[in-house]
């Protein structure tokens, strides 16, 4: 097998799986800022729709496109939601801090 | 080598490169510039995989909105980024750690299973991507796409209502109080002697 051999299945899931964990490496490297996790959130719903379209191709199946296009929906949603959130956390404690909105203790 | 291994690997490479810049640089805007090259390059992966039309979507969709809407976040806030980064080391081993586990984990599941590297593509479907699509999220898929047009309003609704705020100086109607007016708080009757014509 040579070192660049053309793509197959394998290359694409594998490549969705390094950006997974990439981001949730970030996740626990940027415990304290809040926009950055929403950032690694974000590479790792796209990591999974690359999963998604790879097995669409390869099964030769559409479904897997069209569960893309919801999972693109709800992404948006929540990344407005969570921004909104984000505006909201520094309008009324001054900071991105996560580690210091412990109080509600929940 | 054919253009499609050549064009894989690149974008390969520097998909990774761009997310691993995302999680570790020091500017959230440099972060947010990072994560628009990674989405650009998945998306032109996406074409190697015959999704046009999603790979259209998401360049306008995440490229064009959500990731302006991030830098409009970052840059509005004034945040003070360096006090958030202090303890960015002390977390770099469990982060590499998990990260780590997670990869082999999961590689070791997909290159051992026979479909991952034994499954030969299909031929490609001829005819309009963006057509197929259609035609399958208009009839089988139209209850969820109805439900995940609700999803996009609770979300507007939800972004207005968090971060609306409500301005005490304006002026505006309480259509109660109008009601309950009564006339002697409008009203006021004044006696005035009437003058006498100069003569």
């Amino acid at each position: 097998m040579p070192l660049l051999a053309a793509p197959t299945l394998a290359h694409y899931l594998v490549l969705g799986a390094i950006l997974f964990a990439i981001s949730m490496a970030g996740i626990f490297l940027n415990r304290r800022n809040v926009i950055i996790m929403l950032m690694a959130i974000e590479l790792m719903l796209l990591a999974v729709n690359l999963n998604f379209i790879a097995f669409s191709r390869y099964l030769g199946d559409m479904a897997g496109q069209v569960f893309v296009f919801f999972i693109l929906t709800v992404a948006a949603a929540e990344s407005a939601i969570g921004l909104a959130i984000l505006v909201l956390l520094f309008r009324n404690t001054g900071s991105l801090d996560v580690e210091a909105q412990g109080r509600l203790r929940g | 080598m054919t253009f499609v291994t050549f064009t894989f690997y690149a974008f390969a490479v520097i998909l990774i490169f761009a997310a691993l810049r995302v999680v570790t640089t020091r500017n959230p805007v440099h972060a947010a510039l990072w994560l628009v090259l990674s989405f650009f390059t998945a998306a032109g992966i996406w074409l190697l995989l015959q999704a046009e039309f999603l790979a259209i979507v998401l360049v306008l969709v995440y490229v064009g909105a959500v990731m302006v809407l991030f830098l409009f976040v970052v840059m509005m806030l004034d945040v003070n980024f360096e006090a958030l980064r202090q303890h960015f080391r002390s977390y770099l081993p469990i982060a590499a750690a998990v990260g780590a586990l997670v990869l082999f984990e999961m590689t070791l599941v997909i290159v051992d299973s026979a479909i991952g590297r034994t499954l030969a593509a299909p031929a490609p479907p001829t005819g309009s991507n963006t057509k197929a699509l259609g035609a399958l999220l208009y009839v089988d898929y139209v209850y969820p796409f109805e439900i995940a047009a609700v999803v996009l309003l609770v979300a507007i609704v939800a972004a207005i209502a968090l971060t609306h705020r409500e301005r005490k100086e304006r002026k505006h109607q309480d259509p109660g109080w109008q009601v309950k007016v009564r006339r002697e708080d409008r009203v006021r009757l004044v006696d005035l002697p009437s003058e006498k014509p100069p003569a």
